[in-house]
């Protein structure tokens, strides 16, 4: 019954073999992954694939009242970790659990991994988080897109002309200084994302180089699950028979 | 930053009473009554209630509206609202000090998401951190009873109060105490595993708030008092 999530049975959902394949791609803000969102569902709906891209905080229910946190900083770091997850939840109950059971390919551009990250990175345990989020279903592949946080500067000044206010973490009061801020904050998400790729199995890709060269790696990792006629090619999927694993001891970051 | 007399629950300062129980089993009442002696012996007193906030409640008519919400995100967007109100109302004054007042507190989460079918240990780790109260009470009453208190003040049956999202029945009144029922089981149980303090509500307002005031006496036993009176939150 828990196969396809983290550990966590969905309440009201019976049907947890859809036949649809859900494919991640993390990584930080201008490590090219929108981009490879563009590319990628380009490439499969020419192959013949339904494609829907889900991303972050764009779910109807509660983006208002997330928006609203952000102007205002008001609400606490547990709150905001909660709110994510209702947000989150709201997504994989309302759009990416339907495209699925129709057979789609949801191309998720960051998943579960950010908003824990995010969500330790502030104080939240390792621990905590895993387990907040094990009601998430289990993506068929994570591509982690990992670039350096020089290379995500340098794309964020060409794209923006400045550094984000949240992607520098400068709610975590780490630096007065944006830039000194940035490295920092993204020390410390990489660091998250390092357990994370164990745990979690994530595909790594060298985010450092040009578009073209990322996306015929991404393809290559990509095609298998399509192979078979398309059905049951789940390569990822791990030890299917095997009781979940429970989580490992708290390991606060 | 005080760091005299930490609660040996939960480490603060200040000290944690939470009441628990149905709707219209008398805990809000008792509540502000013990809150208020309290106050007039002498200590600092902050009460809080757990009622939906507009964070919750905005959500939660949009959702209702577009027939988005499922329990997963109601437990969720519950949690968020009381990590709010945790974080914003009821740490300050546990960390300065206060007696802490809960009209509702985690338990009432526990008991509500495990009626709606979520899976119990999952809750439970999201509100993990909520620090163990010094004292929870648990106003034990047959859901008839407060069904009959709910009409004779003609009071509203609220929809998921009910469990009209749950489909349980199409009749108002056959749902409100068919879900109560599975909320009421639930509370009898985690009584048990969670060393409540369960207080026969069924009698007179009275005897019951004399009860109370005897059951908190020994966890007062030296805890300082202060010059404020009682703050409502």
């Amino acid at each position: 019954m828990t196969d396809r999530t983290y550990g966590t049975r969905l309440p009201g959902l019976s049907n947890t073999d859809l036949g649809g394949k859900l494919i991640v791609i993390e990584g930080a803000d201008g490590s090219g992954r929108s981009t490879e969102v563009d590319l990628l569902k380009e490439w499969l709906e020419i192959d013949g694939h339904a494609v829907v891209d889900t991303g972050l905080r764009r779910s109807t229910l509660v983006s208002e009242e997330i928006d609203r946190a952000k102007r205002g900083h008001t609400l606490g770091a547990t709150t905001m970790a909660l709110l994510y997850a209702a947000d989150f939840g709201d997504q994989l109950e309302n759009k990416i659990v339907p495209a699925l059971s129709a057979g789609s390919t949801v191309l998720a551009d960051r998943y579960i991994y950010t908003l824990m990250a995010r969500a330790i990175v502030r104080g939240a345990s390792r621990d905590w988080a895993r387990r907040l989020y094990a009601f998430a279903f289990r993506p068929d592949l994570v591509i982690f897109f990992d670039a350096r946080p020089e290379i995500l500067l340098h794309r964020s000044i060409g794209k923006y002309g400045s550094l984000d206010y949240w992607e520098s973490g400068m709610d975590l009061c780490l630096s007065r200084d944006l830039f000194e801020s940035f490295f920092l904050y993204q020390d410390r998400l990489a660091r998250e994302f390092e357990w994370m790729t164990r745990e979690y199995e994530f595909h790594t890709v060298d985010a450092n180089r040009r578009p073209e060269l990322v996306h015929a790696e991404v393809r290559a990792l990509v095609a298998p699950l399509y192979q078979r006629g398309g059905k049951a090619a789940r390569p990822v999927r791990r030890s299917a028979r095997a009781p979940v694993k429970p989580p490992a001891p708290a390991s606060s970051g | 930053m005080i760091r005299e007399n930490p609660s040996p629950k939960h480490g603060y300062p200040g000290r944690l009473f939470v009441f628990e129980g149905l709707d219209g089993s008398g805990k809000s009442t008792q509540a502000a009554l013990l809150g208020k002696w309290l106050a007039s012996q002498g200590y600092r007193v902050f009460r809080t209630e757990w009622n939906s906030s507009e964070l919750v409640s905005n959500t939660i008519r949009r959702g209702k509206k577009k027939g988005l919400l499922t329990p997963t995100t109601f437990s969720l967007m519950h949690a968020t609202d009381f990590a709010d109100r945790f974080e914003r109302t009821i740490l300050p004054p546990l960390r300065a000090g206060y007696v802490v007042v809960c009209d509702r507190y985690s338990y009432t989460a526990f008991v509500r998401d495990a009626a709606r079918g979520c899976d119990p240990d999952w809750v439970r780790t999201i509100y993990s951190f909520a620090p163990t109260p010094d004292v929870a009470f648990y106003f034990r009453v047959p859901v008839r009873v407060t069904l009959e208190r709910k009409i004779a003040s003609r009071l509203k049956i609220n929809y998921y109060e009910a469990g009209m999202d749950m489909g349980l029945s199409e009749d108002l009144h056959d749902s409100y105490e068919r879900f109560q029922g599975r909320i009421k089981k639930e509370y009898d149980r985690i009584a048990v595993t969670d060393r409540m303090t369960v207080v026969d509500s069924t009698r007179a307002v009275e005897p019951i708030q004399a009860e109370l005031r005897t059951a908190v006496r020994p966890i007062l036993q030296g805890f300082p008092k202060g010059e404020t009176l009682l703050h409502d939150g």
